[in-house]
């Protein structure tokens, strides 16, 4: 699946992982927090091997479906979660409070729109206020209001010191990274910060850019 | 291993039961209601009491493994499980949880279903307490095998067909159509291997006899070692890392 990754993600940033539908994105991602097996190579997470038992707690994961209960309401799923990671009590309020479903919280989650359902994965991935967040499309199928909301929470949790990892295939939000990797078919295309991506191809859009490094690479 | 997370489990279990009434109504009255039926179907109160305990054992074993490989298999195929194992919690944690919820569910079933035998004139030389204890190992261990057997099957459907693979066989030679020791040499070998044997002969027992010999006690233990053994087999096909 994946080939030659030698990358290094910044610590207190938010990094977007970039590329097409199906090019190793979430591979990578399950990499990262420890599910997959890595065949050859080795993945170091805040200093410790990927999937280091020390590492749980540590590392925040929500995939791109919403892996939580469909017949529990929020609040009920939070609530399990929390007692699962460990996280203090006072981290159930905090998460539904950060994701914005206060409205919410007893409701069935199977009943909620697909946003909703996603933001109650992410809350779930934010107890016990884990330094690294493994985000696997997290702004999918949100309207832009919520999406600007998202990316405000991502640049809060940065400056108090939390690393992100956010997947995305929409270019444009790879301008609200401040680190970027480009991802094609299982190689790393390239890695940069947006507006130097931009300059560097002499583009204005991360569309253009992405473009341009392709026919950059084919031609190479 | 942390009870309280344990516990949380459990409870986590019963309020996802909570949010589906019709589920909760099919798991305690179905074996009643299948009793009633084979009472008339015998049209018979003697020959009622003489099938009726080792289908208090089996009604139970077979609802409770259906429910629960399915329930499991919801949790690998939602990705809830794969989350779990990224936290801290024991894999025991989760299971235990899983079968004390459904143990509690088993206990109102196995109540309601001796109860509804006893109404329809099941005659029992032992104590009902010790009828309750075995029928509630039986749940218990089909709760445990169908944690077990939903690491086999990859959609729900596949998780379906383990029933006739996993619980039928064990109904043929448990010694109800055929007493053990008439059976083929590879069957008895083959029921002398299988939990559900032992559960019935423990059945018969308290049924026929005022007092609790060896043979029950036997078959009790049989029951709770096996629950271990499933629960250990089943922790050990929860992979924290997949391919």
């Amino acid at each position: 699946m994946l080939d030659h990754i030698d990358v290094r993600v910044r610590g207190a940033a938010v990094t977007g992982l970039i590329g097409p539908s199906g090019c190793g994105k979430t591979t990578l991602m399950r990499a990262i927090i420890g599910t997959q097996r890595i065949t050859s190579g080795t993945a170091l997470v805040l200093d410790r091997p990927a999937g280091d038992p020390t590492l749980r707690g540590e590392v925040g994961y929500a995939s791109q479906e919403a892996s939580v209960y469909d017949d529990l309401t929020v609040a009920q799923n939070i609530r399990y979660f929390a007692g699962a990671v460990g996280a203090p009590t006072t981290d159930i309020d905090r998460v539904i409070d950060q994701v914005d479903l206060r409205d919410v919280t007893d409701r069935l989650t199977g009943r909620l729109s697909g946003g909703q359902r996603s933001r109650v994965s992410l809350a779930v991935a934010m107890l016990g206020s884990p330094r690294l967040l493994v985000l696997d499309e997290p702004t999918v199928g949100l309207d832009p209001v919520l999406r600007e909301d998202l990316w405000s929470l991502f640049a809060r949790l940065t400056a108090e010191g939390t690393t992100l990892l956010v997947s995305s295939h929409v270019m444009q939000e790879a301008e609200r990274c401040e680190d970027l990797l480009l991802l094609r078919n299982g190689r790393v295309l390239t890695q940069d910060a947006p507006s130097a991506l931009m300059l560097r191809t002499g583009t204005h859009s991360m569309d253009a850019a992405f473009l341009r490094l392709i026919s950059e690479e084919a031609a190479a | 291993m942390n009870p309280t997370v344990t516990l949380g489990t459990a409870t986590r279990v019963l309020t996802q039961l909570r949010h589906d009434p019709r589920t909760i109504a099919l798991l305690v009255l179905v074996p009643s209601a299948l009793l009633i039926m084979l009472r008339y179907v015998f049209n018979s109160a003697t020959v009622f009491s003489r099938v009726a305990p080792a289908l208090l054992g089996f009604f139970p074993f077979l609802l409770m493994f259906l429910v629960t490989s399915i329930t499991m298999l919801r949790e690998r195929s939602s990705g809830t499980l794969e989350r779990l194992l990224t936290t801290r919690m024991a894999k025991l944690d989760l299971l235990i949880g899983y079968a004390l919820a459904f143990a509690l569910v088993a206990v109102l079933q196995v109540a309601l279903a001796v109860a509804v035998s006893i109404w329809l004139g099941l005659d029992l030389g032992g104590a009902v307490w010790a009828l309750v204890l075995i029928a509630l190992l039986d749940a218990v261990l089909g709760v445990a095998l169908g944690l077990l057997a939903s690491a086999f099957a990859r959609t729900e459907f596949q998780a379906l067909q383990f029933m006739p693979v996993v619980v039928l066989p064990q109904l043929l030679v448990c010694g109800l159509f055929e007493p053990r020791g008439d059976m083929a040499d590879v069957l008895r070998w083959f029921s002398n291997v299988m939990p559900l044997s032992y559960a019935v002969e423990s059945l018969q027992q308290v049924a026929n006899l005022p007092s609790l010999d060896a043979t029950y006690l036997r078959g009790a233990l049989v029951l709770a070692g096996s629950v271990l053994a499933a629960l250990g087999l089943a922790a050990a096909t929860l992979r924290r890392r997949t391919a």
